[in-house]
């Protein structure tokens, strides 16, 4: 609910005031599917007057096509206005929607209306009962002309309103409530001027300009972002809930233009600074309501530089592009430069150059930048003048735009030449192209210095200071040394005695790269090259000296991806070929065959094996016991566990206890018969 | 030259005499003997297979010749209790020697399956 009224109103607060000039209507059609997503009738109908209000009122904006609830929403309209105990909050939703719908309602029950709005103007006591009673009688004056809806006492009603006004311009919602609130401002704002629209005889014109006093100052507490938009903020929470700089911002100005419009002083709106009304425009833009530019009074006009970096070198031109706030083409006018400011410096001669205006492009362009201007950071600070006196109340110019421009160009770099000296005397001279490409090759020892100094000048031939000039030497170990080229003037010169150095350099002896940049945001060619190196050669290290720090390590190799793990596994045994294991498995066999063709020809035979029945059958179960065991023993070695092999085997081993026993014994007692016969 | 003859024969005399006096023994010693020569090839067989591919199932090798060479030694202690001219074992009966040899030997083999692998 929240959420459609913030919208409904800024919806209606660019809208309502002037529907029938559209110039330009930047409606798309998200917002018209958002707007059937927020007020989708439950079946069939509204839940209430007020959201029904909000939901058509948007529709007609939008140019939606209006969902058929008419008849269940007029039912409800006719039943709240005939309806005795309806209250002022509800009579007058329900006349908005009736104008709207223009549903069927008597006569009897609109005077019937009137006379309770008017009570209701007379009992008031808070600012929303005169906002809903006088809103209701003007919208009736509008949906009938038959019903006398005039205030007889409209000087009375206009004072105990602005009773509820404080000092500063804001309003409270009830005498009894001291909090003031912007948005109870653009209430009040609104209600006043229809009771000025409903007033029987003329209004009092002193309280008209107290009225325009407290809108100057409502202005004063106006806020600002820091782009330019200017809002108001309501920190009041009432019953409705918080109220914010969107509601707020839209309650003033509709009731600062209703008013305006009614009390015939639109002159008030002048006395309201230009930027000001710049400044709520961009508001109302920047939260992305779609608006009709006649609503902010007078249209704004935008100043716009397609390209704020220009380069002295290939001698851009400077172009302005003027158009109003909604993009479309600006009147006649003409656009001057009238202060160039260099960065830091507030003070600039006016210089009022006019841009040529090309009609083709609408464009607004300087051939030449204005003189003096050499490359770095400039603000410079524009003026539209319109050509039509006329227009000035039509078009807003927000005075003089600043924009900030950098100039930027090709520097000269001469005169650059690396020295290496002994003393006084010049050991060896190398002239540097700069920027290019450099091939240096030096030796050094400590006694010695190197020179390395050079030329900037600007396109404009003036001395140019860049952001960095920074001579660097690095050692072949990585430890780097980095030296700030001083200037005096155009000269920049570095001096390096090595002698004063050699702690610095951890003496350390070997080649050193070295390296110049010189760079800068304006500096078309900065550069970071490589001159050659240098090799150093330089004491040995005495005992106490520092040693030089280790490198830093790359934060890419520290955080970067580590190296793979490669798992190691078992590499497989090498196993023969199977025909070997099977020739092995086949000559295992052979002893045994030897074995059993031995048994063959010593003429083994079976003659002790038991003859009778029972100790036959003791015999082979001996022999079977045997067998078994052997057999666990493979199902041991193929899958059976040792605990479950040793039950196995004891109850066996038992069993084959008893068995052997008896048939060993037998066999005993027989071969013990033998020998006795 | 004259000496090898003599060697040979001396050899063959002794090879003569011992295969006389080997054939006195009496047949359960000789199916014995028989048996620990069938077990000591099978471990020599075993052997020989290691030598040529490796040893790399090592307990299976020596599970293998173990139980080889183990039979191989028990079947020489029932030999030696079997055997009647040992006065020690007098006492013994062959069936008694005989019922140790297979407990032995069944205990031997628990060990050795469970070595196998």
């Amino acid at each position: 609910m929240a959420r459609s009224l913030g919208f409904i109103i800024v919806l209606l607060a660019v809208t309502s005031i002037c529907d029938a000039v559209a110039i330009f209507h930047p409606i798309s059609e998200s917002h018209r599917s958002a707007a059937l997503e927020l007020f989708s009738p439950a079946a069939g109908s509204f839940s209430g007057l007020e959201e029904a209000y909000e939901a058509l009122r948007t529709f007609e904006v939008l140019g939606i096509e209006k969902p058929d609830t008419k008849d269940h929403t007029c039912n409800s309209v006719v039943d709240t206005l005939s309806s005795s105990s309806s209250n002022l909050k509800d009579l007058y939703h329900s006349l908005r929607v009736n104008g709207l719908l223009k549903c069927k309602t008597s006569k009897e029950a609109l005077t019937g209306t009137v006379s309770r709005l008017k009570g209701g103007v007379k009992e008031a006591t808070t600012l929303l009962d005169y906002y809903y009673s006088v809103g209701g009688l003007l919208l009736v004056k509008d949906q009938s002309s038959e019903v006398d809806v005039l205030l007889g006492n409209a000087d009375g009603i206009l004072r105990s309103i602005k009773a509820l006004s404080q000092s500063d311009g804001r309003w409270r919602y009830s005498s009894n409530n001291p909090a003031s609130s912007t948005y109870a401002a653009g209430v009040a704002l609104e209600t006043l001027s229809g009771v000025i629209s409903l007033a029987a005889s003329a209004i009092d014109e002193n309280l008209i300009g107290t009225l325009k006093n407290d809108i100057v100052k409502l202005f004063d507490s106006i806020e600002k972002y820091d782009d330019g938009a200017y809002y108001f903020d309501d920190k009041v929470i009432d019953a409705s809930g918080h109220q914010g700089p969107l509601s707020a911002t839209s309650a003033v100005v509709r009731g600062l233009t209703t008013f305006a419009s009614t009390s015939g002083t639109l002159n008030v709106l002048y006395t309201i600074p230009e930027e000001k009304i710049l400044g709520l425009a961009r508001f109302f833009l920047g939260v992305g309501v779609p608006g009709n530019s006649k609503d902010l009074v007078s249209v704004p006009l935008i100043l716009s530089l397609p390209a704020t970096v220009l380069s002295l070198t290939s001698n851009d031109k400077l172009k302005v592009r003027v158009n109003t706030v909604l993009g479309s083409i600006a009147p006649p006018l003409s656009v001057k430069l009238m202060q160039v400011f260099s960065s830091g410096s507030k003070d600039a001669p006016v210089l009022k150059e006019e841009l040529k205006f090309d009609p083709k492009e609408a464009i607004h362009t300087m051939d030449a930048l204005p003189e003096g201007v050499d490359i770095g950071e400039y603000v410079f600070a524009f003026e539209i003048v319109l050509s039509d006196p006329e227009d000035k109340r039509k078009y807003a110019t927000g005075g003089r735009t600043k924009v900030p421009i950098h100039v930027t160009g090709v520097v000269g770099v001469d005169n650059a030449k690396l020295t290496l000296l002994e003393g006084d005397s010049v050991e060896s001279e190398k002239k540097l192209n700069l920027p290019g490409k450099n091939d240096v090759a030096l030796s050094a020892n400590h006694l010695q210095k190197l020179h390395l100094s050079f030329l900037l000048t600007t396109p404009l031939g003036k001395p140019f200071k860049p952001h960095q000039a920074l001579f660097k030497l690095r050692h072949e170990t990585g430890v780097e040394h980095i030296f700030v080229v001083g200037n005096s003037g155009k000269q920049f010169k570095i001096a390096l005695d090595f002698l004063g150095l050699v702690e610095k350099f951890f003496y350390l002896s070997g080649q050193y790269d070295i390296e110049l940049i010189v760079g800068d945001a304006a500096m078309e060619n900065s550069f970071l090259q490589p001159l050659g190196y240098v090799e150093l050669d330089l004491p040995k290290v005495p005992e106490k000296a520092t040693r030089p720090p280790s490198q830093a390590v790359d934060p890419y190799l520290r955080y970067g991806p580590k190296a793979e793990i490669n798992h190691i596994f078992r590499v497989p045994e090498k196993r023969p070929p199977q025909e070997v294991s099977f020739a092995f498995l086949g000559l295992v066999f052979v002893p045994f065959l030897v074995f059993l063709i031995g048994l063959l020809r010593l003429g083994v035979n079976l003659k002790n094996f038991p003859t009778s029945t029972v100790p036959a059958t003791f015999a082979i179960l001996f022999h079977g016991g045997i067998a078994a065991v052997l057999l666990l023993y493979v199902f041991f070695w193929l899958k059976l566990d040792l605990f479950t092999t040793l039950k196995a085997l004891g109850v066996i081993g038992i069993f084959l206890m008893f068995v052997g026993h008896s048939t060993l014994s037998h066999i005993a007692s027989v071969s013990v018969k033998v020998k006795s016969a | 030259m004259g000496k090898s003859p003599t060697t040979k024969d001396d050899a063959q005399a002794l090879f003569q005499s011992l295969r006389s006096a080997y054939s006195a023994t009496p047949t359960n010693l000789k199916i014995i003997d028989l048996y620990v020569v069938f077990a000591v090839f099978t471990a020599l067989v075993q052997v020989v297979y290691m030598a040529i591919v490796g040893s790399f199932p090592f307990n299976s090798f020596l599970s293998g010749v173990l139980s080889c060479v183990g039979t191989a030694v028990l079947a020489v202690c029932l030999r030696i209790q079997v055997n009647k001219e040992n006065k020690e074992f007098k006492d013994l009966p062959p069936e008694r020697a005989f019922a140790d040899f297979v407990l032995c030997n069944l205990v031997l083999h628990l060990v050795i399956m469970n070595f196998l692998g």
